[in-house]
């Protein structure tokens, strides 16, 4: 298992340095040091070996954080559990920086001693480390009151603690999808998918059991006319025949949900957590309506001279507006000026990120405009071909590309009187773009 | 209030400072005084001078406070352990504390501090805190018995804590059965014995699979790693397993994901193929796997190395994923390289176009080992995916077009292996390549070069002036091109003999006289010869057919992938090497194998590590046994005439025509071999050595390798050769169990061979060992361990090496024993070949202990009666007739275990061409 865990800044000096085995040696923060973040060439790895040690390290905003273990661990756990880290340091202290470590440090070394036992990752919800590990120091708690940290630390039901209660019991849905596309110059879709997840904000009293519905094509199909909906559905749509579903390729839920109950039934009930989580993960690469299409056409006039023209259509209802459009088109490293002409938003060259930049505030759907620009190249002696990366863009708009629509949410609180019906809830539904490329 | 400060002081006379602060009245004072310490600590300064001023805070409500305190102590205990046992009381203590964290926070921290003294005092509170009401406190203790058994495996042992770690697999707390299977995980494989000190079993697997539900993510992985060393007694339960552990395949954690993907590649195994089962979890495992790929890119990473053995194992699964695997601009350079690996592994018809569009996309981006790989891919997928050859090297041609160096080289090394693929259909290219000639400066990419002008003389008018010109600086080229130079010439002057004598008399003179490189030397002689003594002979060593090229490049040998299977998600699985390979000691663990399938797998299983070379190997391919280092040259003498006179009489009265010839590029080792078996005479026969493991099979490591009887003693003679770069040491040898009971005596006598040089090694054998029966009967399994690697491979025991001295029956008990026999028990077999007298055959046979017992002349023919012995005391009755003049003899065979027959009739073989 994991021998030791270190935190370095950017130039290699050590902030954090907790030893779990005793197979690790202080030499270990040495050889990770000199070996790699001292290394003269790119990282080719994220996991090292040294010596017969290894080295897992991740790199979030110049800080390094690197676990160090002699034995066959588990890969994917041990980058799970740094990511985990993160998690847990960002929501106690905001950003990782050197400074926000060094002021934690006592709260750090706490927290590490708590869900790392001799190498071995114990519960890490942020929710519940926070009823015992706080920067004031444990409370005086009563004989009851520690009995409930225990039983919450280890307990079926984790994430969240008894006897939470709201005079107004709210839910928020938010349904999130990143678009992600890699299309040729000729227009021709080469990868396509939509990552997507449902992140839910919940107020609610008690322990709620909660049953979540969607338009998945197996549930669909196995249920023939579902009924049900949701208040504050906004997004009815007449246009299509009958009612449309999405084929989910796989898809991934927080801890709460009860995974043998999907397994069988095909249905998604949990208990929550207090407060905001990710409830959901899918992927889909069916159907996917693509809300933009890039159209490029460079042509190289000479050698120190080149015309760009890129068309944007956007490809979705006109009653709808797409946001935050953002076409970055890059160009030569030898630029040296850029005429550009744009019918609709802003653009602009940008020398640091030797690239145009075209930004559009708002776009309604079915709408189409173009951005015409001349580059001057200096004349320059070097061999190497200029490689054109991607025409990259992003954007955001009000409906789920993958098709995905919440059907119901219910909400079951036995013990309290409150009942579904009383619990407010909202859905909203956001696509914006992930790695959205257009080759030219 | 910010912490950041304790960081700064670096004034002097601070430890001093902190002594007076640590033992100051005031609670806060003394607190910041110790939080000083422990940032002293982090940076890497010694403040062990502190321990008793440190360890007199302990005793106190404030919690942050004791935390911090124990963290200084499990840092300095072992420095000062005498004064760690000033902690002892305090800890003791705690451990009764009615603050159930408290309990947890003291046995957590003692299990950590690696005193003795300590240790002792531990046991007592352990055996409580393993029975506490509050559950916290128990999932601590469970992982402290893990410790405790790091520190002393004795005292856990004989404490009965195993039992009780054992009783709390049933605990009605999901999260303590789940670090419960931790620590007995890490206790069972770092075991003495290397067996498991607590087995699982069915109704354990059946709490584990119920708690797996509800525990945290953490605990979930600890339970599927535990299940993944389990294997069910059948294929129904193996199936019932399945069933409950695909939901986990849903898990937001990749770690859960793939610890569950490890426990169902491996059940797998154990149900047949054909059953839904089967096809069913391959259709459910895909979707998880690529949706591994949307995480972070180390995630992702690891991902992909494992994704990586799985296609190989089971390439259905992912087959029509191949999208997902196209790599995007800001893919780190990590990601892109694994999956450029699987993108090649994925290629196939159905998708050949899209995936060379990509490749052809790749190799235009900055990176430059990423650029390689794709042209080398491109290679790859004209290799393997035959009707899309043409698209590949037209695309390879546009490439080379580009004049970007590296491009070129890689193409030119890549083109190389397509023409040796689809020879006499893509050699209209020859003329661009031609033109890129000066620009190549890589050794790798100049052989190529010159191996094609060579292979392909007779097309490429001038080749004689390209060569020329290669000639002029041959002493500042690299080995592996002057190689390949000297065979360029000879290949062109064998098809063009009329204008190339002067060159090629240019290149010997070069190779034979001006170099200092044996190979080299050894080569250019042999080719000398070759060509003075007999051209036309010469040209058909020279211009020989190739064998074909495998389609697939680095896959993992069958028995690793199958070991790193069973480690998917580990780090051995991100290595794709055995974990003995990077962990020390004890922690490796047993070797783990995936479960068989009844018969149909075994038999599977036991031709998997076989590389027996066939002829085809043996001959080898010309190329890349030029490329190799150079193998071992016992004393090469370099008197010309010497060695060239011992070439003569090798070439000329060599024993074994067809087998010498085909050895000629192999370079010296092979042919030394068999002057030494020759010159050794009078002396039972020795086989000539063949090659066991090829160097690309054994991570650079080649084995030669034969048997001989010495003194009454079976050896193995073995010649390594070291073609990697970087020193082997450590080798040992294993042999698997065999028909014959042969194991070795002694270990291997190998010390380090460093990069390019060779070594032999002549290991005795006995045969009283345990033994199992093989197929075919005389096959050896050989194990050969070094600091690299473990490879495996397979060899045939020449049977006459295990015939005793003492083989000799009398006359009479001859007959009655022949008698006794049933006919049924009798075999035939045709000698084709035979030469010699029927005295000259005898005394041949002797020498290798078939002893003859009487001779008869009946009717012209000659009749043989020999008896021989095995060395597991089967005796075998035999009865050859020879006819002078025809070279065709027939031998009859009689012994109560019949079975041997094939490898005597073998061993007849090669005795009496000898």
């Amino acid at each position: 298992m994991i021998g030791g865990l270190f935190v370095y800044n950017h130039k290699g000096e050590v902030l954090i340095s907790r030893v779990y085995r005793d197979d690790i040696g202080r030499n270990a923060v040495d050889a990770f040091r000199v070996n790699v973040i001292h290394a003269r060439q790119q990282v080719r790895s994220p996991v090292t070996n040294i010596a017969r040690t290894s080295f897992f390290h991740i790199k979030r905003a110049n800080i390094w954080l690197a676990a160090v273990t002699k034995q066959n661990v588990n890969a994917a756990m041990v980058f799970e559990f740094l990511l985990k880290i993160i998690d847990v340091m960002q929501s106690y202290f905001g950003k990782i920086s050197e400074e926000n470590i060094k002021n934690n440090f006592v709260l750090i070394y706490e927290l590490l001693d708590e869900i790392l036992d001799f190498g071995y990752p114990q519960n890490s919800d942020t929710g519940v480390l926070k009823t015992f590990i706080t920067q004031q120091g444990i409370k005086s708690a009563s004989k009851e009151e520690q009995a409930q940290i225990t039983s919450q630390v280890t307990g079926q039901i984790g994430w969240r603690r008894e006897g939470i209660k709201y005079r107004r019991n709210e839910l928020f849905l938010d349904v999130l999808e990143y678009v992600n596309l890699l299309m040729s110059p000729q227009g021709q879709v080469l990868s396509a998918h939509v990552a997507g997840k449902v992140v839910m904000k919940s107020y609610l009293s008690g322990m709620p059991e909660c049953k979540f519905g969607i338009n998945d094509k197996i549930v669909m199909e196995a249920k023939g006319k579902g009924n049900g909906g949701i208040s504050g559905n906004t997004d009815s749509d007449p246009a299509r025949s009958g009612k449309p579903v999405v084929v989910i390729d796989d898809c991934q839920f927080h801890q709460c949900v009860k995974l043998s109950k999907f397994e069988t039934e095909h249905s998604i009930s949990f208990i929550p957590p207090d407060g905001e989580f990710e409830l959901m993960r899918y992927r889909t690469t069916k159907d996917i309506s693509l809300p933009f299409r890039v159209i490029p056409l460079v042509r190289e006039v000479g050698r120190t001279k080149m015309e760009v023209k890129v068309v944007l259509k956007s490809n979705f209802k006109p009653s709808l507006l797409g946001q935050k459009i953002e076409v970055k088109i890059p160009t030569p490293l030898n630029t040296s000026g850029v005429q550009l002409i744009c019918l609709k938003g802003k653009a602009k060259y940008k020398a640091s990120e030797n690239a145009i930049v075209w930004k559009i505030k708002r776009m309604a759907g079915m709408k189409e405009t173009q951005l015409s620009a001349e580059i001057e190249l200096l004349e320059t002696d070097t061999k190497k071909k200029w490689t054109r990366p991607p025409i990259s863009m992003g954007f955001e708009v009000p409906f789920a590309p993958s098709g995905f629509k919440v059907r119901y949410l219910k909400v079951f609180e036995p013990k309290l009187n409150y009942s579904d019906h009383d619990v407010i809830k909202w859905v909203r539904y956001i696509g914006r773009s992930g790695l959205y490329e257009t080759r030219c | 209030m910010t912490d950041s400060k304790y960081f700064t002081t670096t004034k002097k006379g601070e430890i001093f400072e902190l002594k007076s602060e640590l033992n100051s009245d005031k609670k806060e004072k003394k607190k910041e005084a110790v939080k000083k310490v422990i940032a002293s600590m982090t940076v890497g300064k010694d403040v062990s001078a502190l321990f008793p001023d440190v360890v007199n805070c302990m005793q106190t409500d404030n919690l942050e406070l004791k935390k911090l305190v124990y963290l200084y102590l499990m840092n300095y205990a072992k420095s000062q352990p005498d004064m760690a046992i000033m902690a002892v009381n305090t800890f003791v203590k705690d451990c009764e504390d009615s603050n159930p964290l408290i309990r947890a926070l003291a046995v957590r921290t003692m299990g950590c501090i690696r005193v003795d003294k300590i240790t002792e005092y531990l046991c007592e509170p352990l055996r409580k805190c393993l029975k506490d009401e509050d559950p916290y406190v128990r999932k601590t203790a469970a992982v402290c018995v893990a410790k405790l058994y790091d520190i002393s495996s004795s005292m856990v042992e004989d404490q009965g804590f195993l039992d009780q770690l054992k009783d709390l697999l049933s605990d009605s707390n999901p999260m303590v059965v789940a670090n419960a299977v931790a620590a007995l995980s890490e206790i069972n494989e770092a075991s003495v014995s290397g067996r498991p000190l607590v087995e699982m079993n069915a109704p354990t697997i059946n709490k584990l699979l119920t708690a797996l539900n509800e525990c945290t993510e953490w605990g979930q992985v600890f339970i599927l790693d535990a299940l993944s060393n389990y294997s069910p007694r059948d294929a129904r339960e193996a199936h019932s397993i399945c069933e409950r552990i695909t939901p986990r395949l849903a898990h937001a954690n990749a770690a859960v994901v793939l610890s569950a993907v490890k426990v169902l590649m491996k059940l797998m195994e154990m149900v047949s193929a054909d059953t839904e089962l089967v096809s069913t979890l391959s259709r459910k495992l895909a979707p998880p796997l690529v949706t591994l790929l949307s995480a972070e890119p180390e995630v992702q990473y690891v991902a992909l190395r494992n994704i990586n053995l799985v296609v190989q194992k089971r390439p259905d699964i992912l087959k029509h994923e191949m999208k997902v695997f196209f790599v995007k601009y800001n893919d780190p350079i990590y990601v892109k390289l694994e999956k450029l690996d699987i993108m090649i592994r994925l290629a196939s018809q159905a998708n050949i176009a899209q995936v060379l569009g990509e490749l052809k996309e790749y190799a235009t981006e900055v990176d430059v080992d990423f650029v390689r790989k794709a042209v080398r891919a491109i290679g790859r997928c004209a290799i393997k995916v035959e009707p899309s050859a043409e698209r590949c090297v037209s695309t390879l041609l546009e490439l080379i077009q580009t004049k970007v160096n590296y491009v070129v080289q890689e193409a030119i090394v890549v083109i190389k292996d397509i023409f040796r693929k689809y020879p006499n259909k893509y050699e209209s290219i020859i003329s661009t390549l031609c033109e890129n000639l000066d620009t190549l400066d890589e050794p790798e990419a100049r052989a190529s070069m010159v191996w094609i002008v060579g292979e392909y003389a007779e097309r490429i008018d001038n080749a004689d002036e390209l060569l020329d010109s290669f000639l002029e600086g041959f002493h500042d080229e690299n080995a592996q091109v002057q190689l390949q130079l000297l065979t360029a010439v000879v290949k062109l002057f064998l098809k063009r003999p009329a204008d190339t004598q002067e060159l090629v008399q240019h290149v010997l003179s070069l190779a034979t006289q001006d170099s200092d490189n044996p190979d080299l030397r050894d080569r250019g002689f042999i080719y000398w010869r070759l060509l003075s003594t007999d051209p036309a002979a010469a040209k058909e060593v020279v211009l020989a057919d190739k064998p074909l090229i495998s389609e697939e490049t680095d896959l993992l040998e069958p028995t690793l992938l199958d070991e790193l299977i069973c480690h998917i998600s580990s780090l051995a699985s991100v290595y794709h090497k055995p974990p003995t390979a990077f962990v020390e000691g004890r922690g490796a663990g047993v070797r783990k194998s995936l479960p068989s399938r009844g018969v149909v797998a075994e038999e599977t299983s036991t031709q998997q590590p076989t590389v027996i070379p066939n002829q085809e190997s043996l001959i080898g391919d010309l190329l890349s046994m030029d490329i190799g280092g150079p193998p071992p040259a016992p004393a090469p003498s370099s008197n010309v005439d010497l060695l060239a006179g011992g070439l003569d009489v090798l070439l000329g009265g060599g024993p074994e025509p067809g087998a010498s010839a085909a050895a000629v590029p192999g370079g010296a080792s092979g042919l030394l071999g068999d002057i030494f078996a020759v010159s050794a005479a009078p002396a039972s026969y020795v086989p000539p050595k063949q090659c066991w493991l090829p160097a690309d099979k054994g991570k650079g490591l080649e084995i030669w390798g034969t048997f001989s009887r010495q003194n009454g003693q079976p050896r193995m003679e073995m010649t390594f050769t070291n073609k990697a770069m970087q020193p082997m040491t450590g080798f040992a040898i294993q042999l698997n169990k065999n028909s014959f009971g042969v194991y070795p005596v002694g270990g291997l006598a190998v010390g380090a061979v460093g990069a390019g040089a060779g070594a032999e090694a002549a290991l005795p054998l006995a045969t009283h060992g345990p033994v199992q029966r093989m197929d075919p009967l005389n096959n050896l399994q050989v194990a050969i361990k070094n600091n690299i690697d473990v490879f495996y491979f397979a060899c045939l025991i020449p049977a006459h090496i295990l015939f005793t001295e003492d083989g000799q029956l009398d006359k009479r008990v001859f007959l009655t024993t022949w008698k006794e026999i049933p006919a049924a028990n009798e075999v035939q077999h045709t000698l084709s070949n035979v030469v010699g007298t029927a005295d000259s055959i005898a005394q041949k046979m002797t020498l290798n202990n078939i002893f003859t017992i009487a001779k008869r002349n009946v009717e012209g023919q000659d009749m043989l009666y020999q008896s021989l012995k095995l060395t597991n005391n089967i005796w075998v009755l035999l009865e050859l007739k020879l006819q002078p003049g025809n070279p065709e003899a027939t031998l009859s065979l009689k012994s109560r275990t019949v079975e041997v027959a094939t490898c005597i009739f073998q061993a007849y073989e090669a005795i009496i061409k000898s």
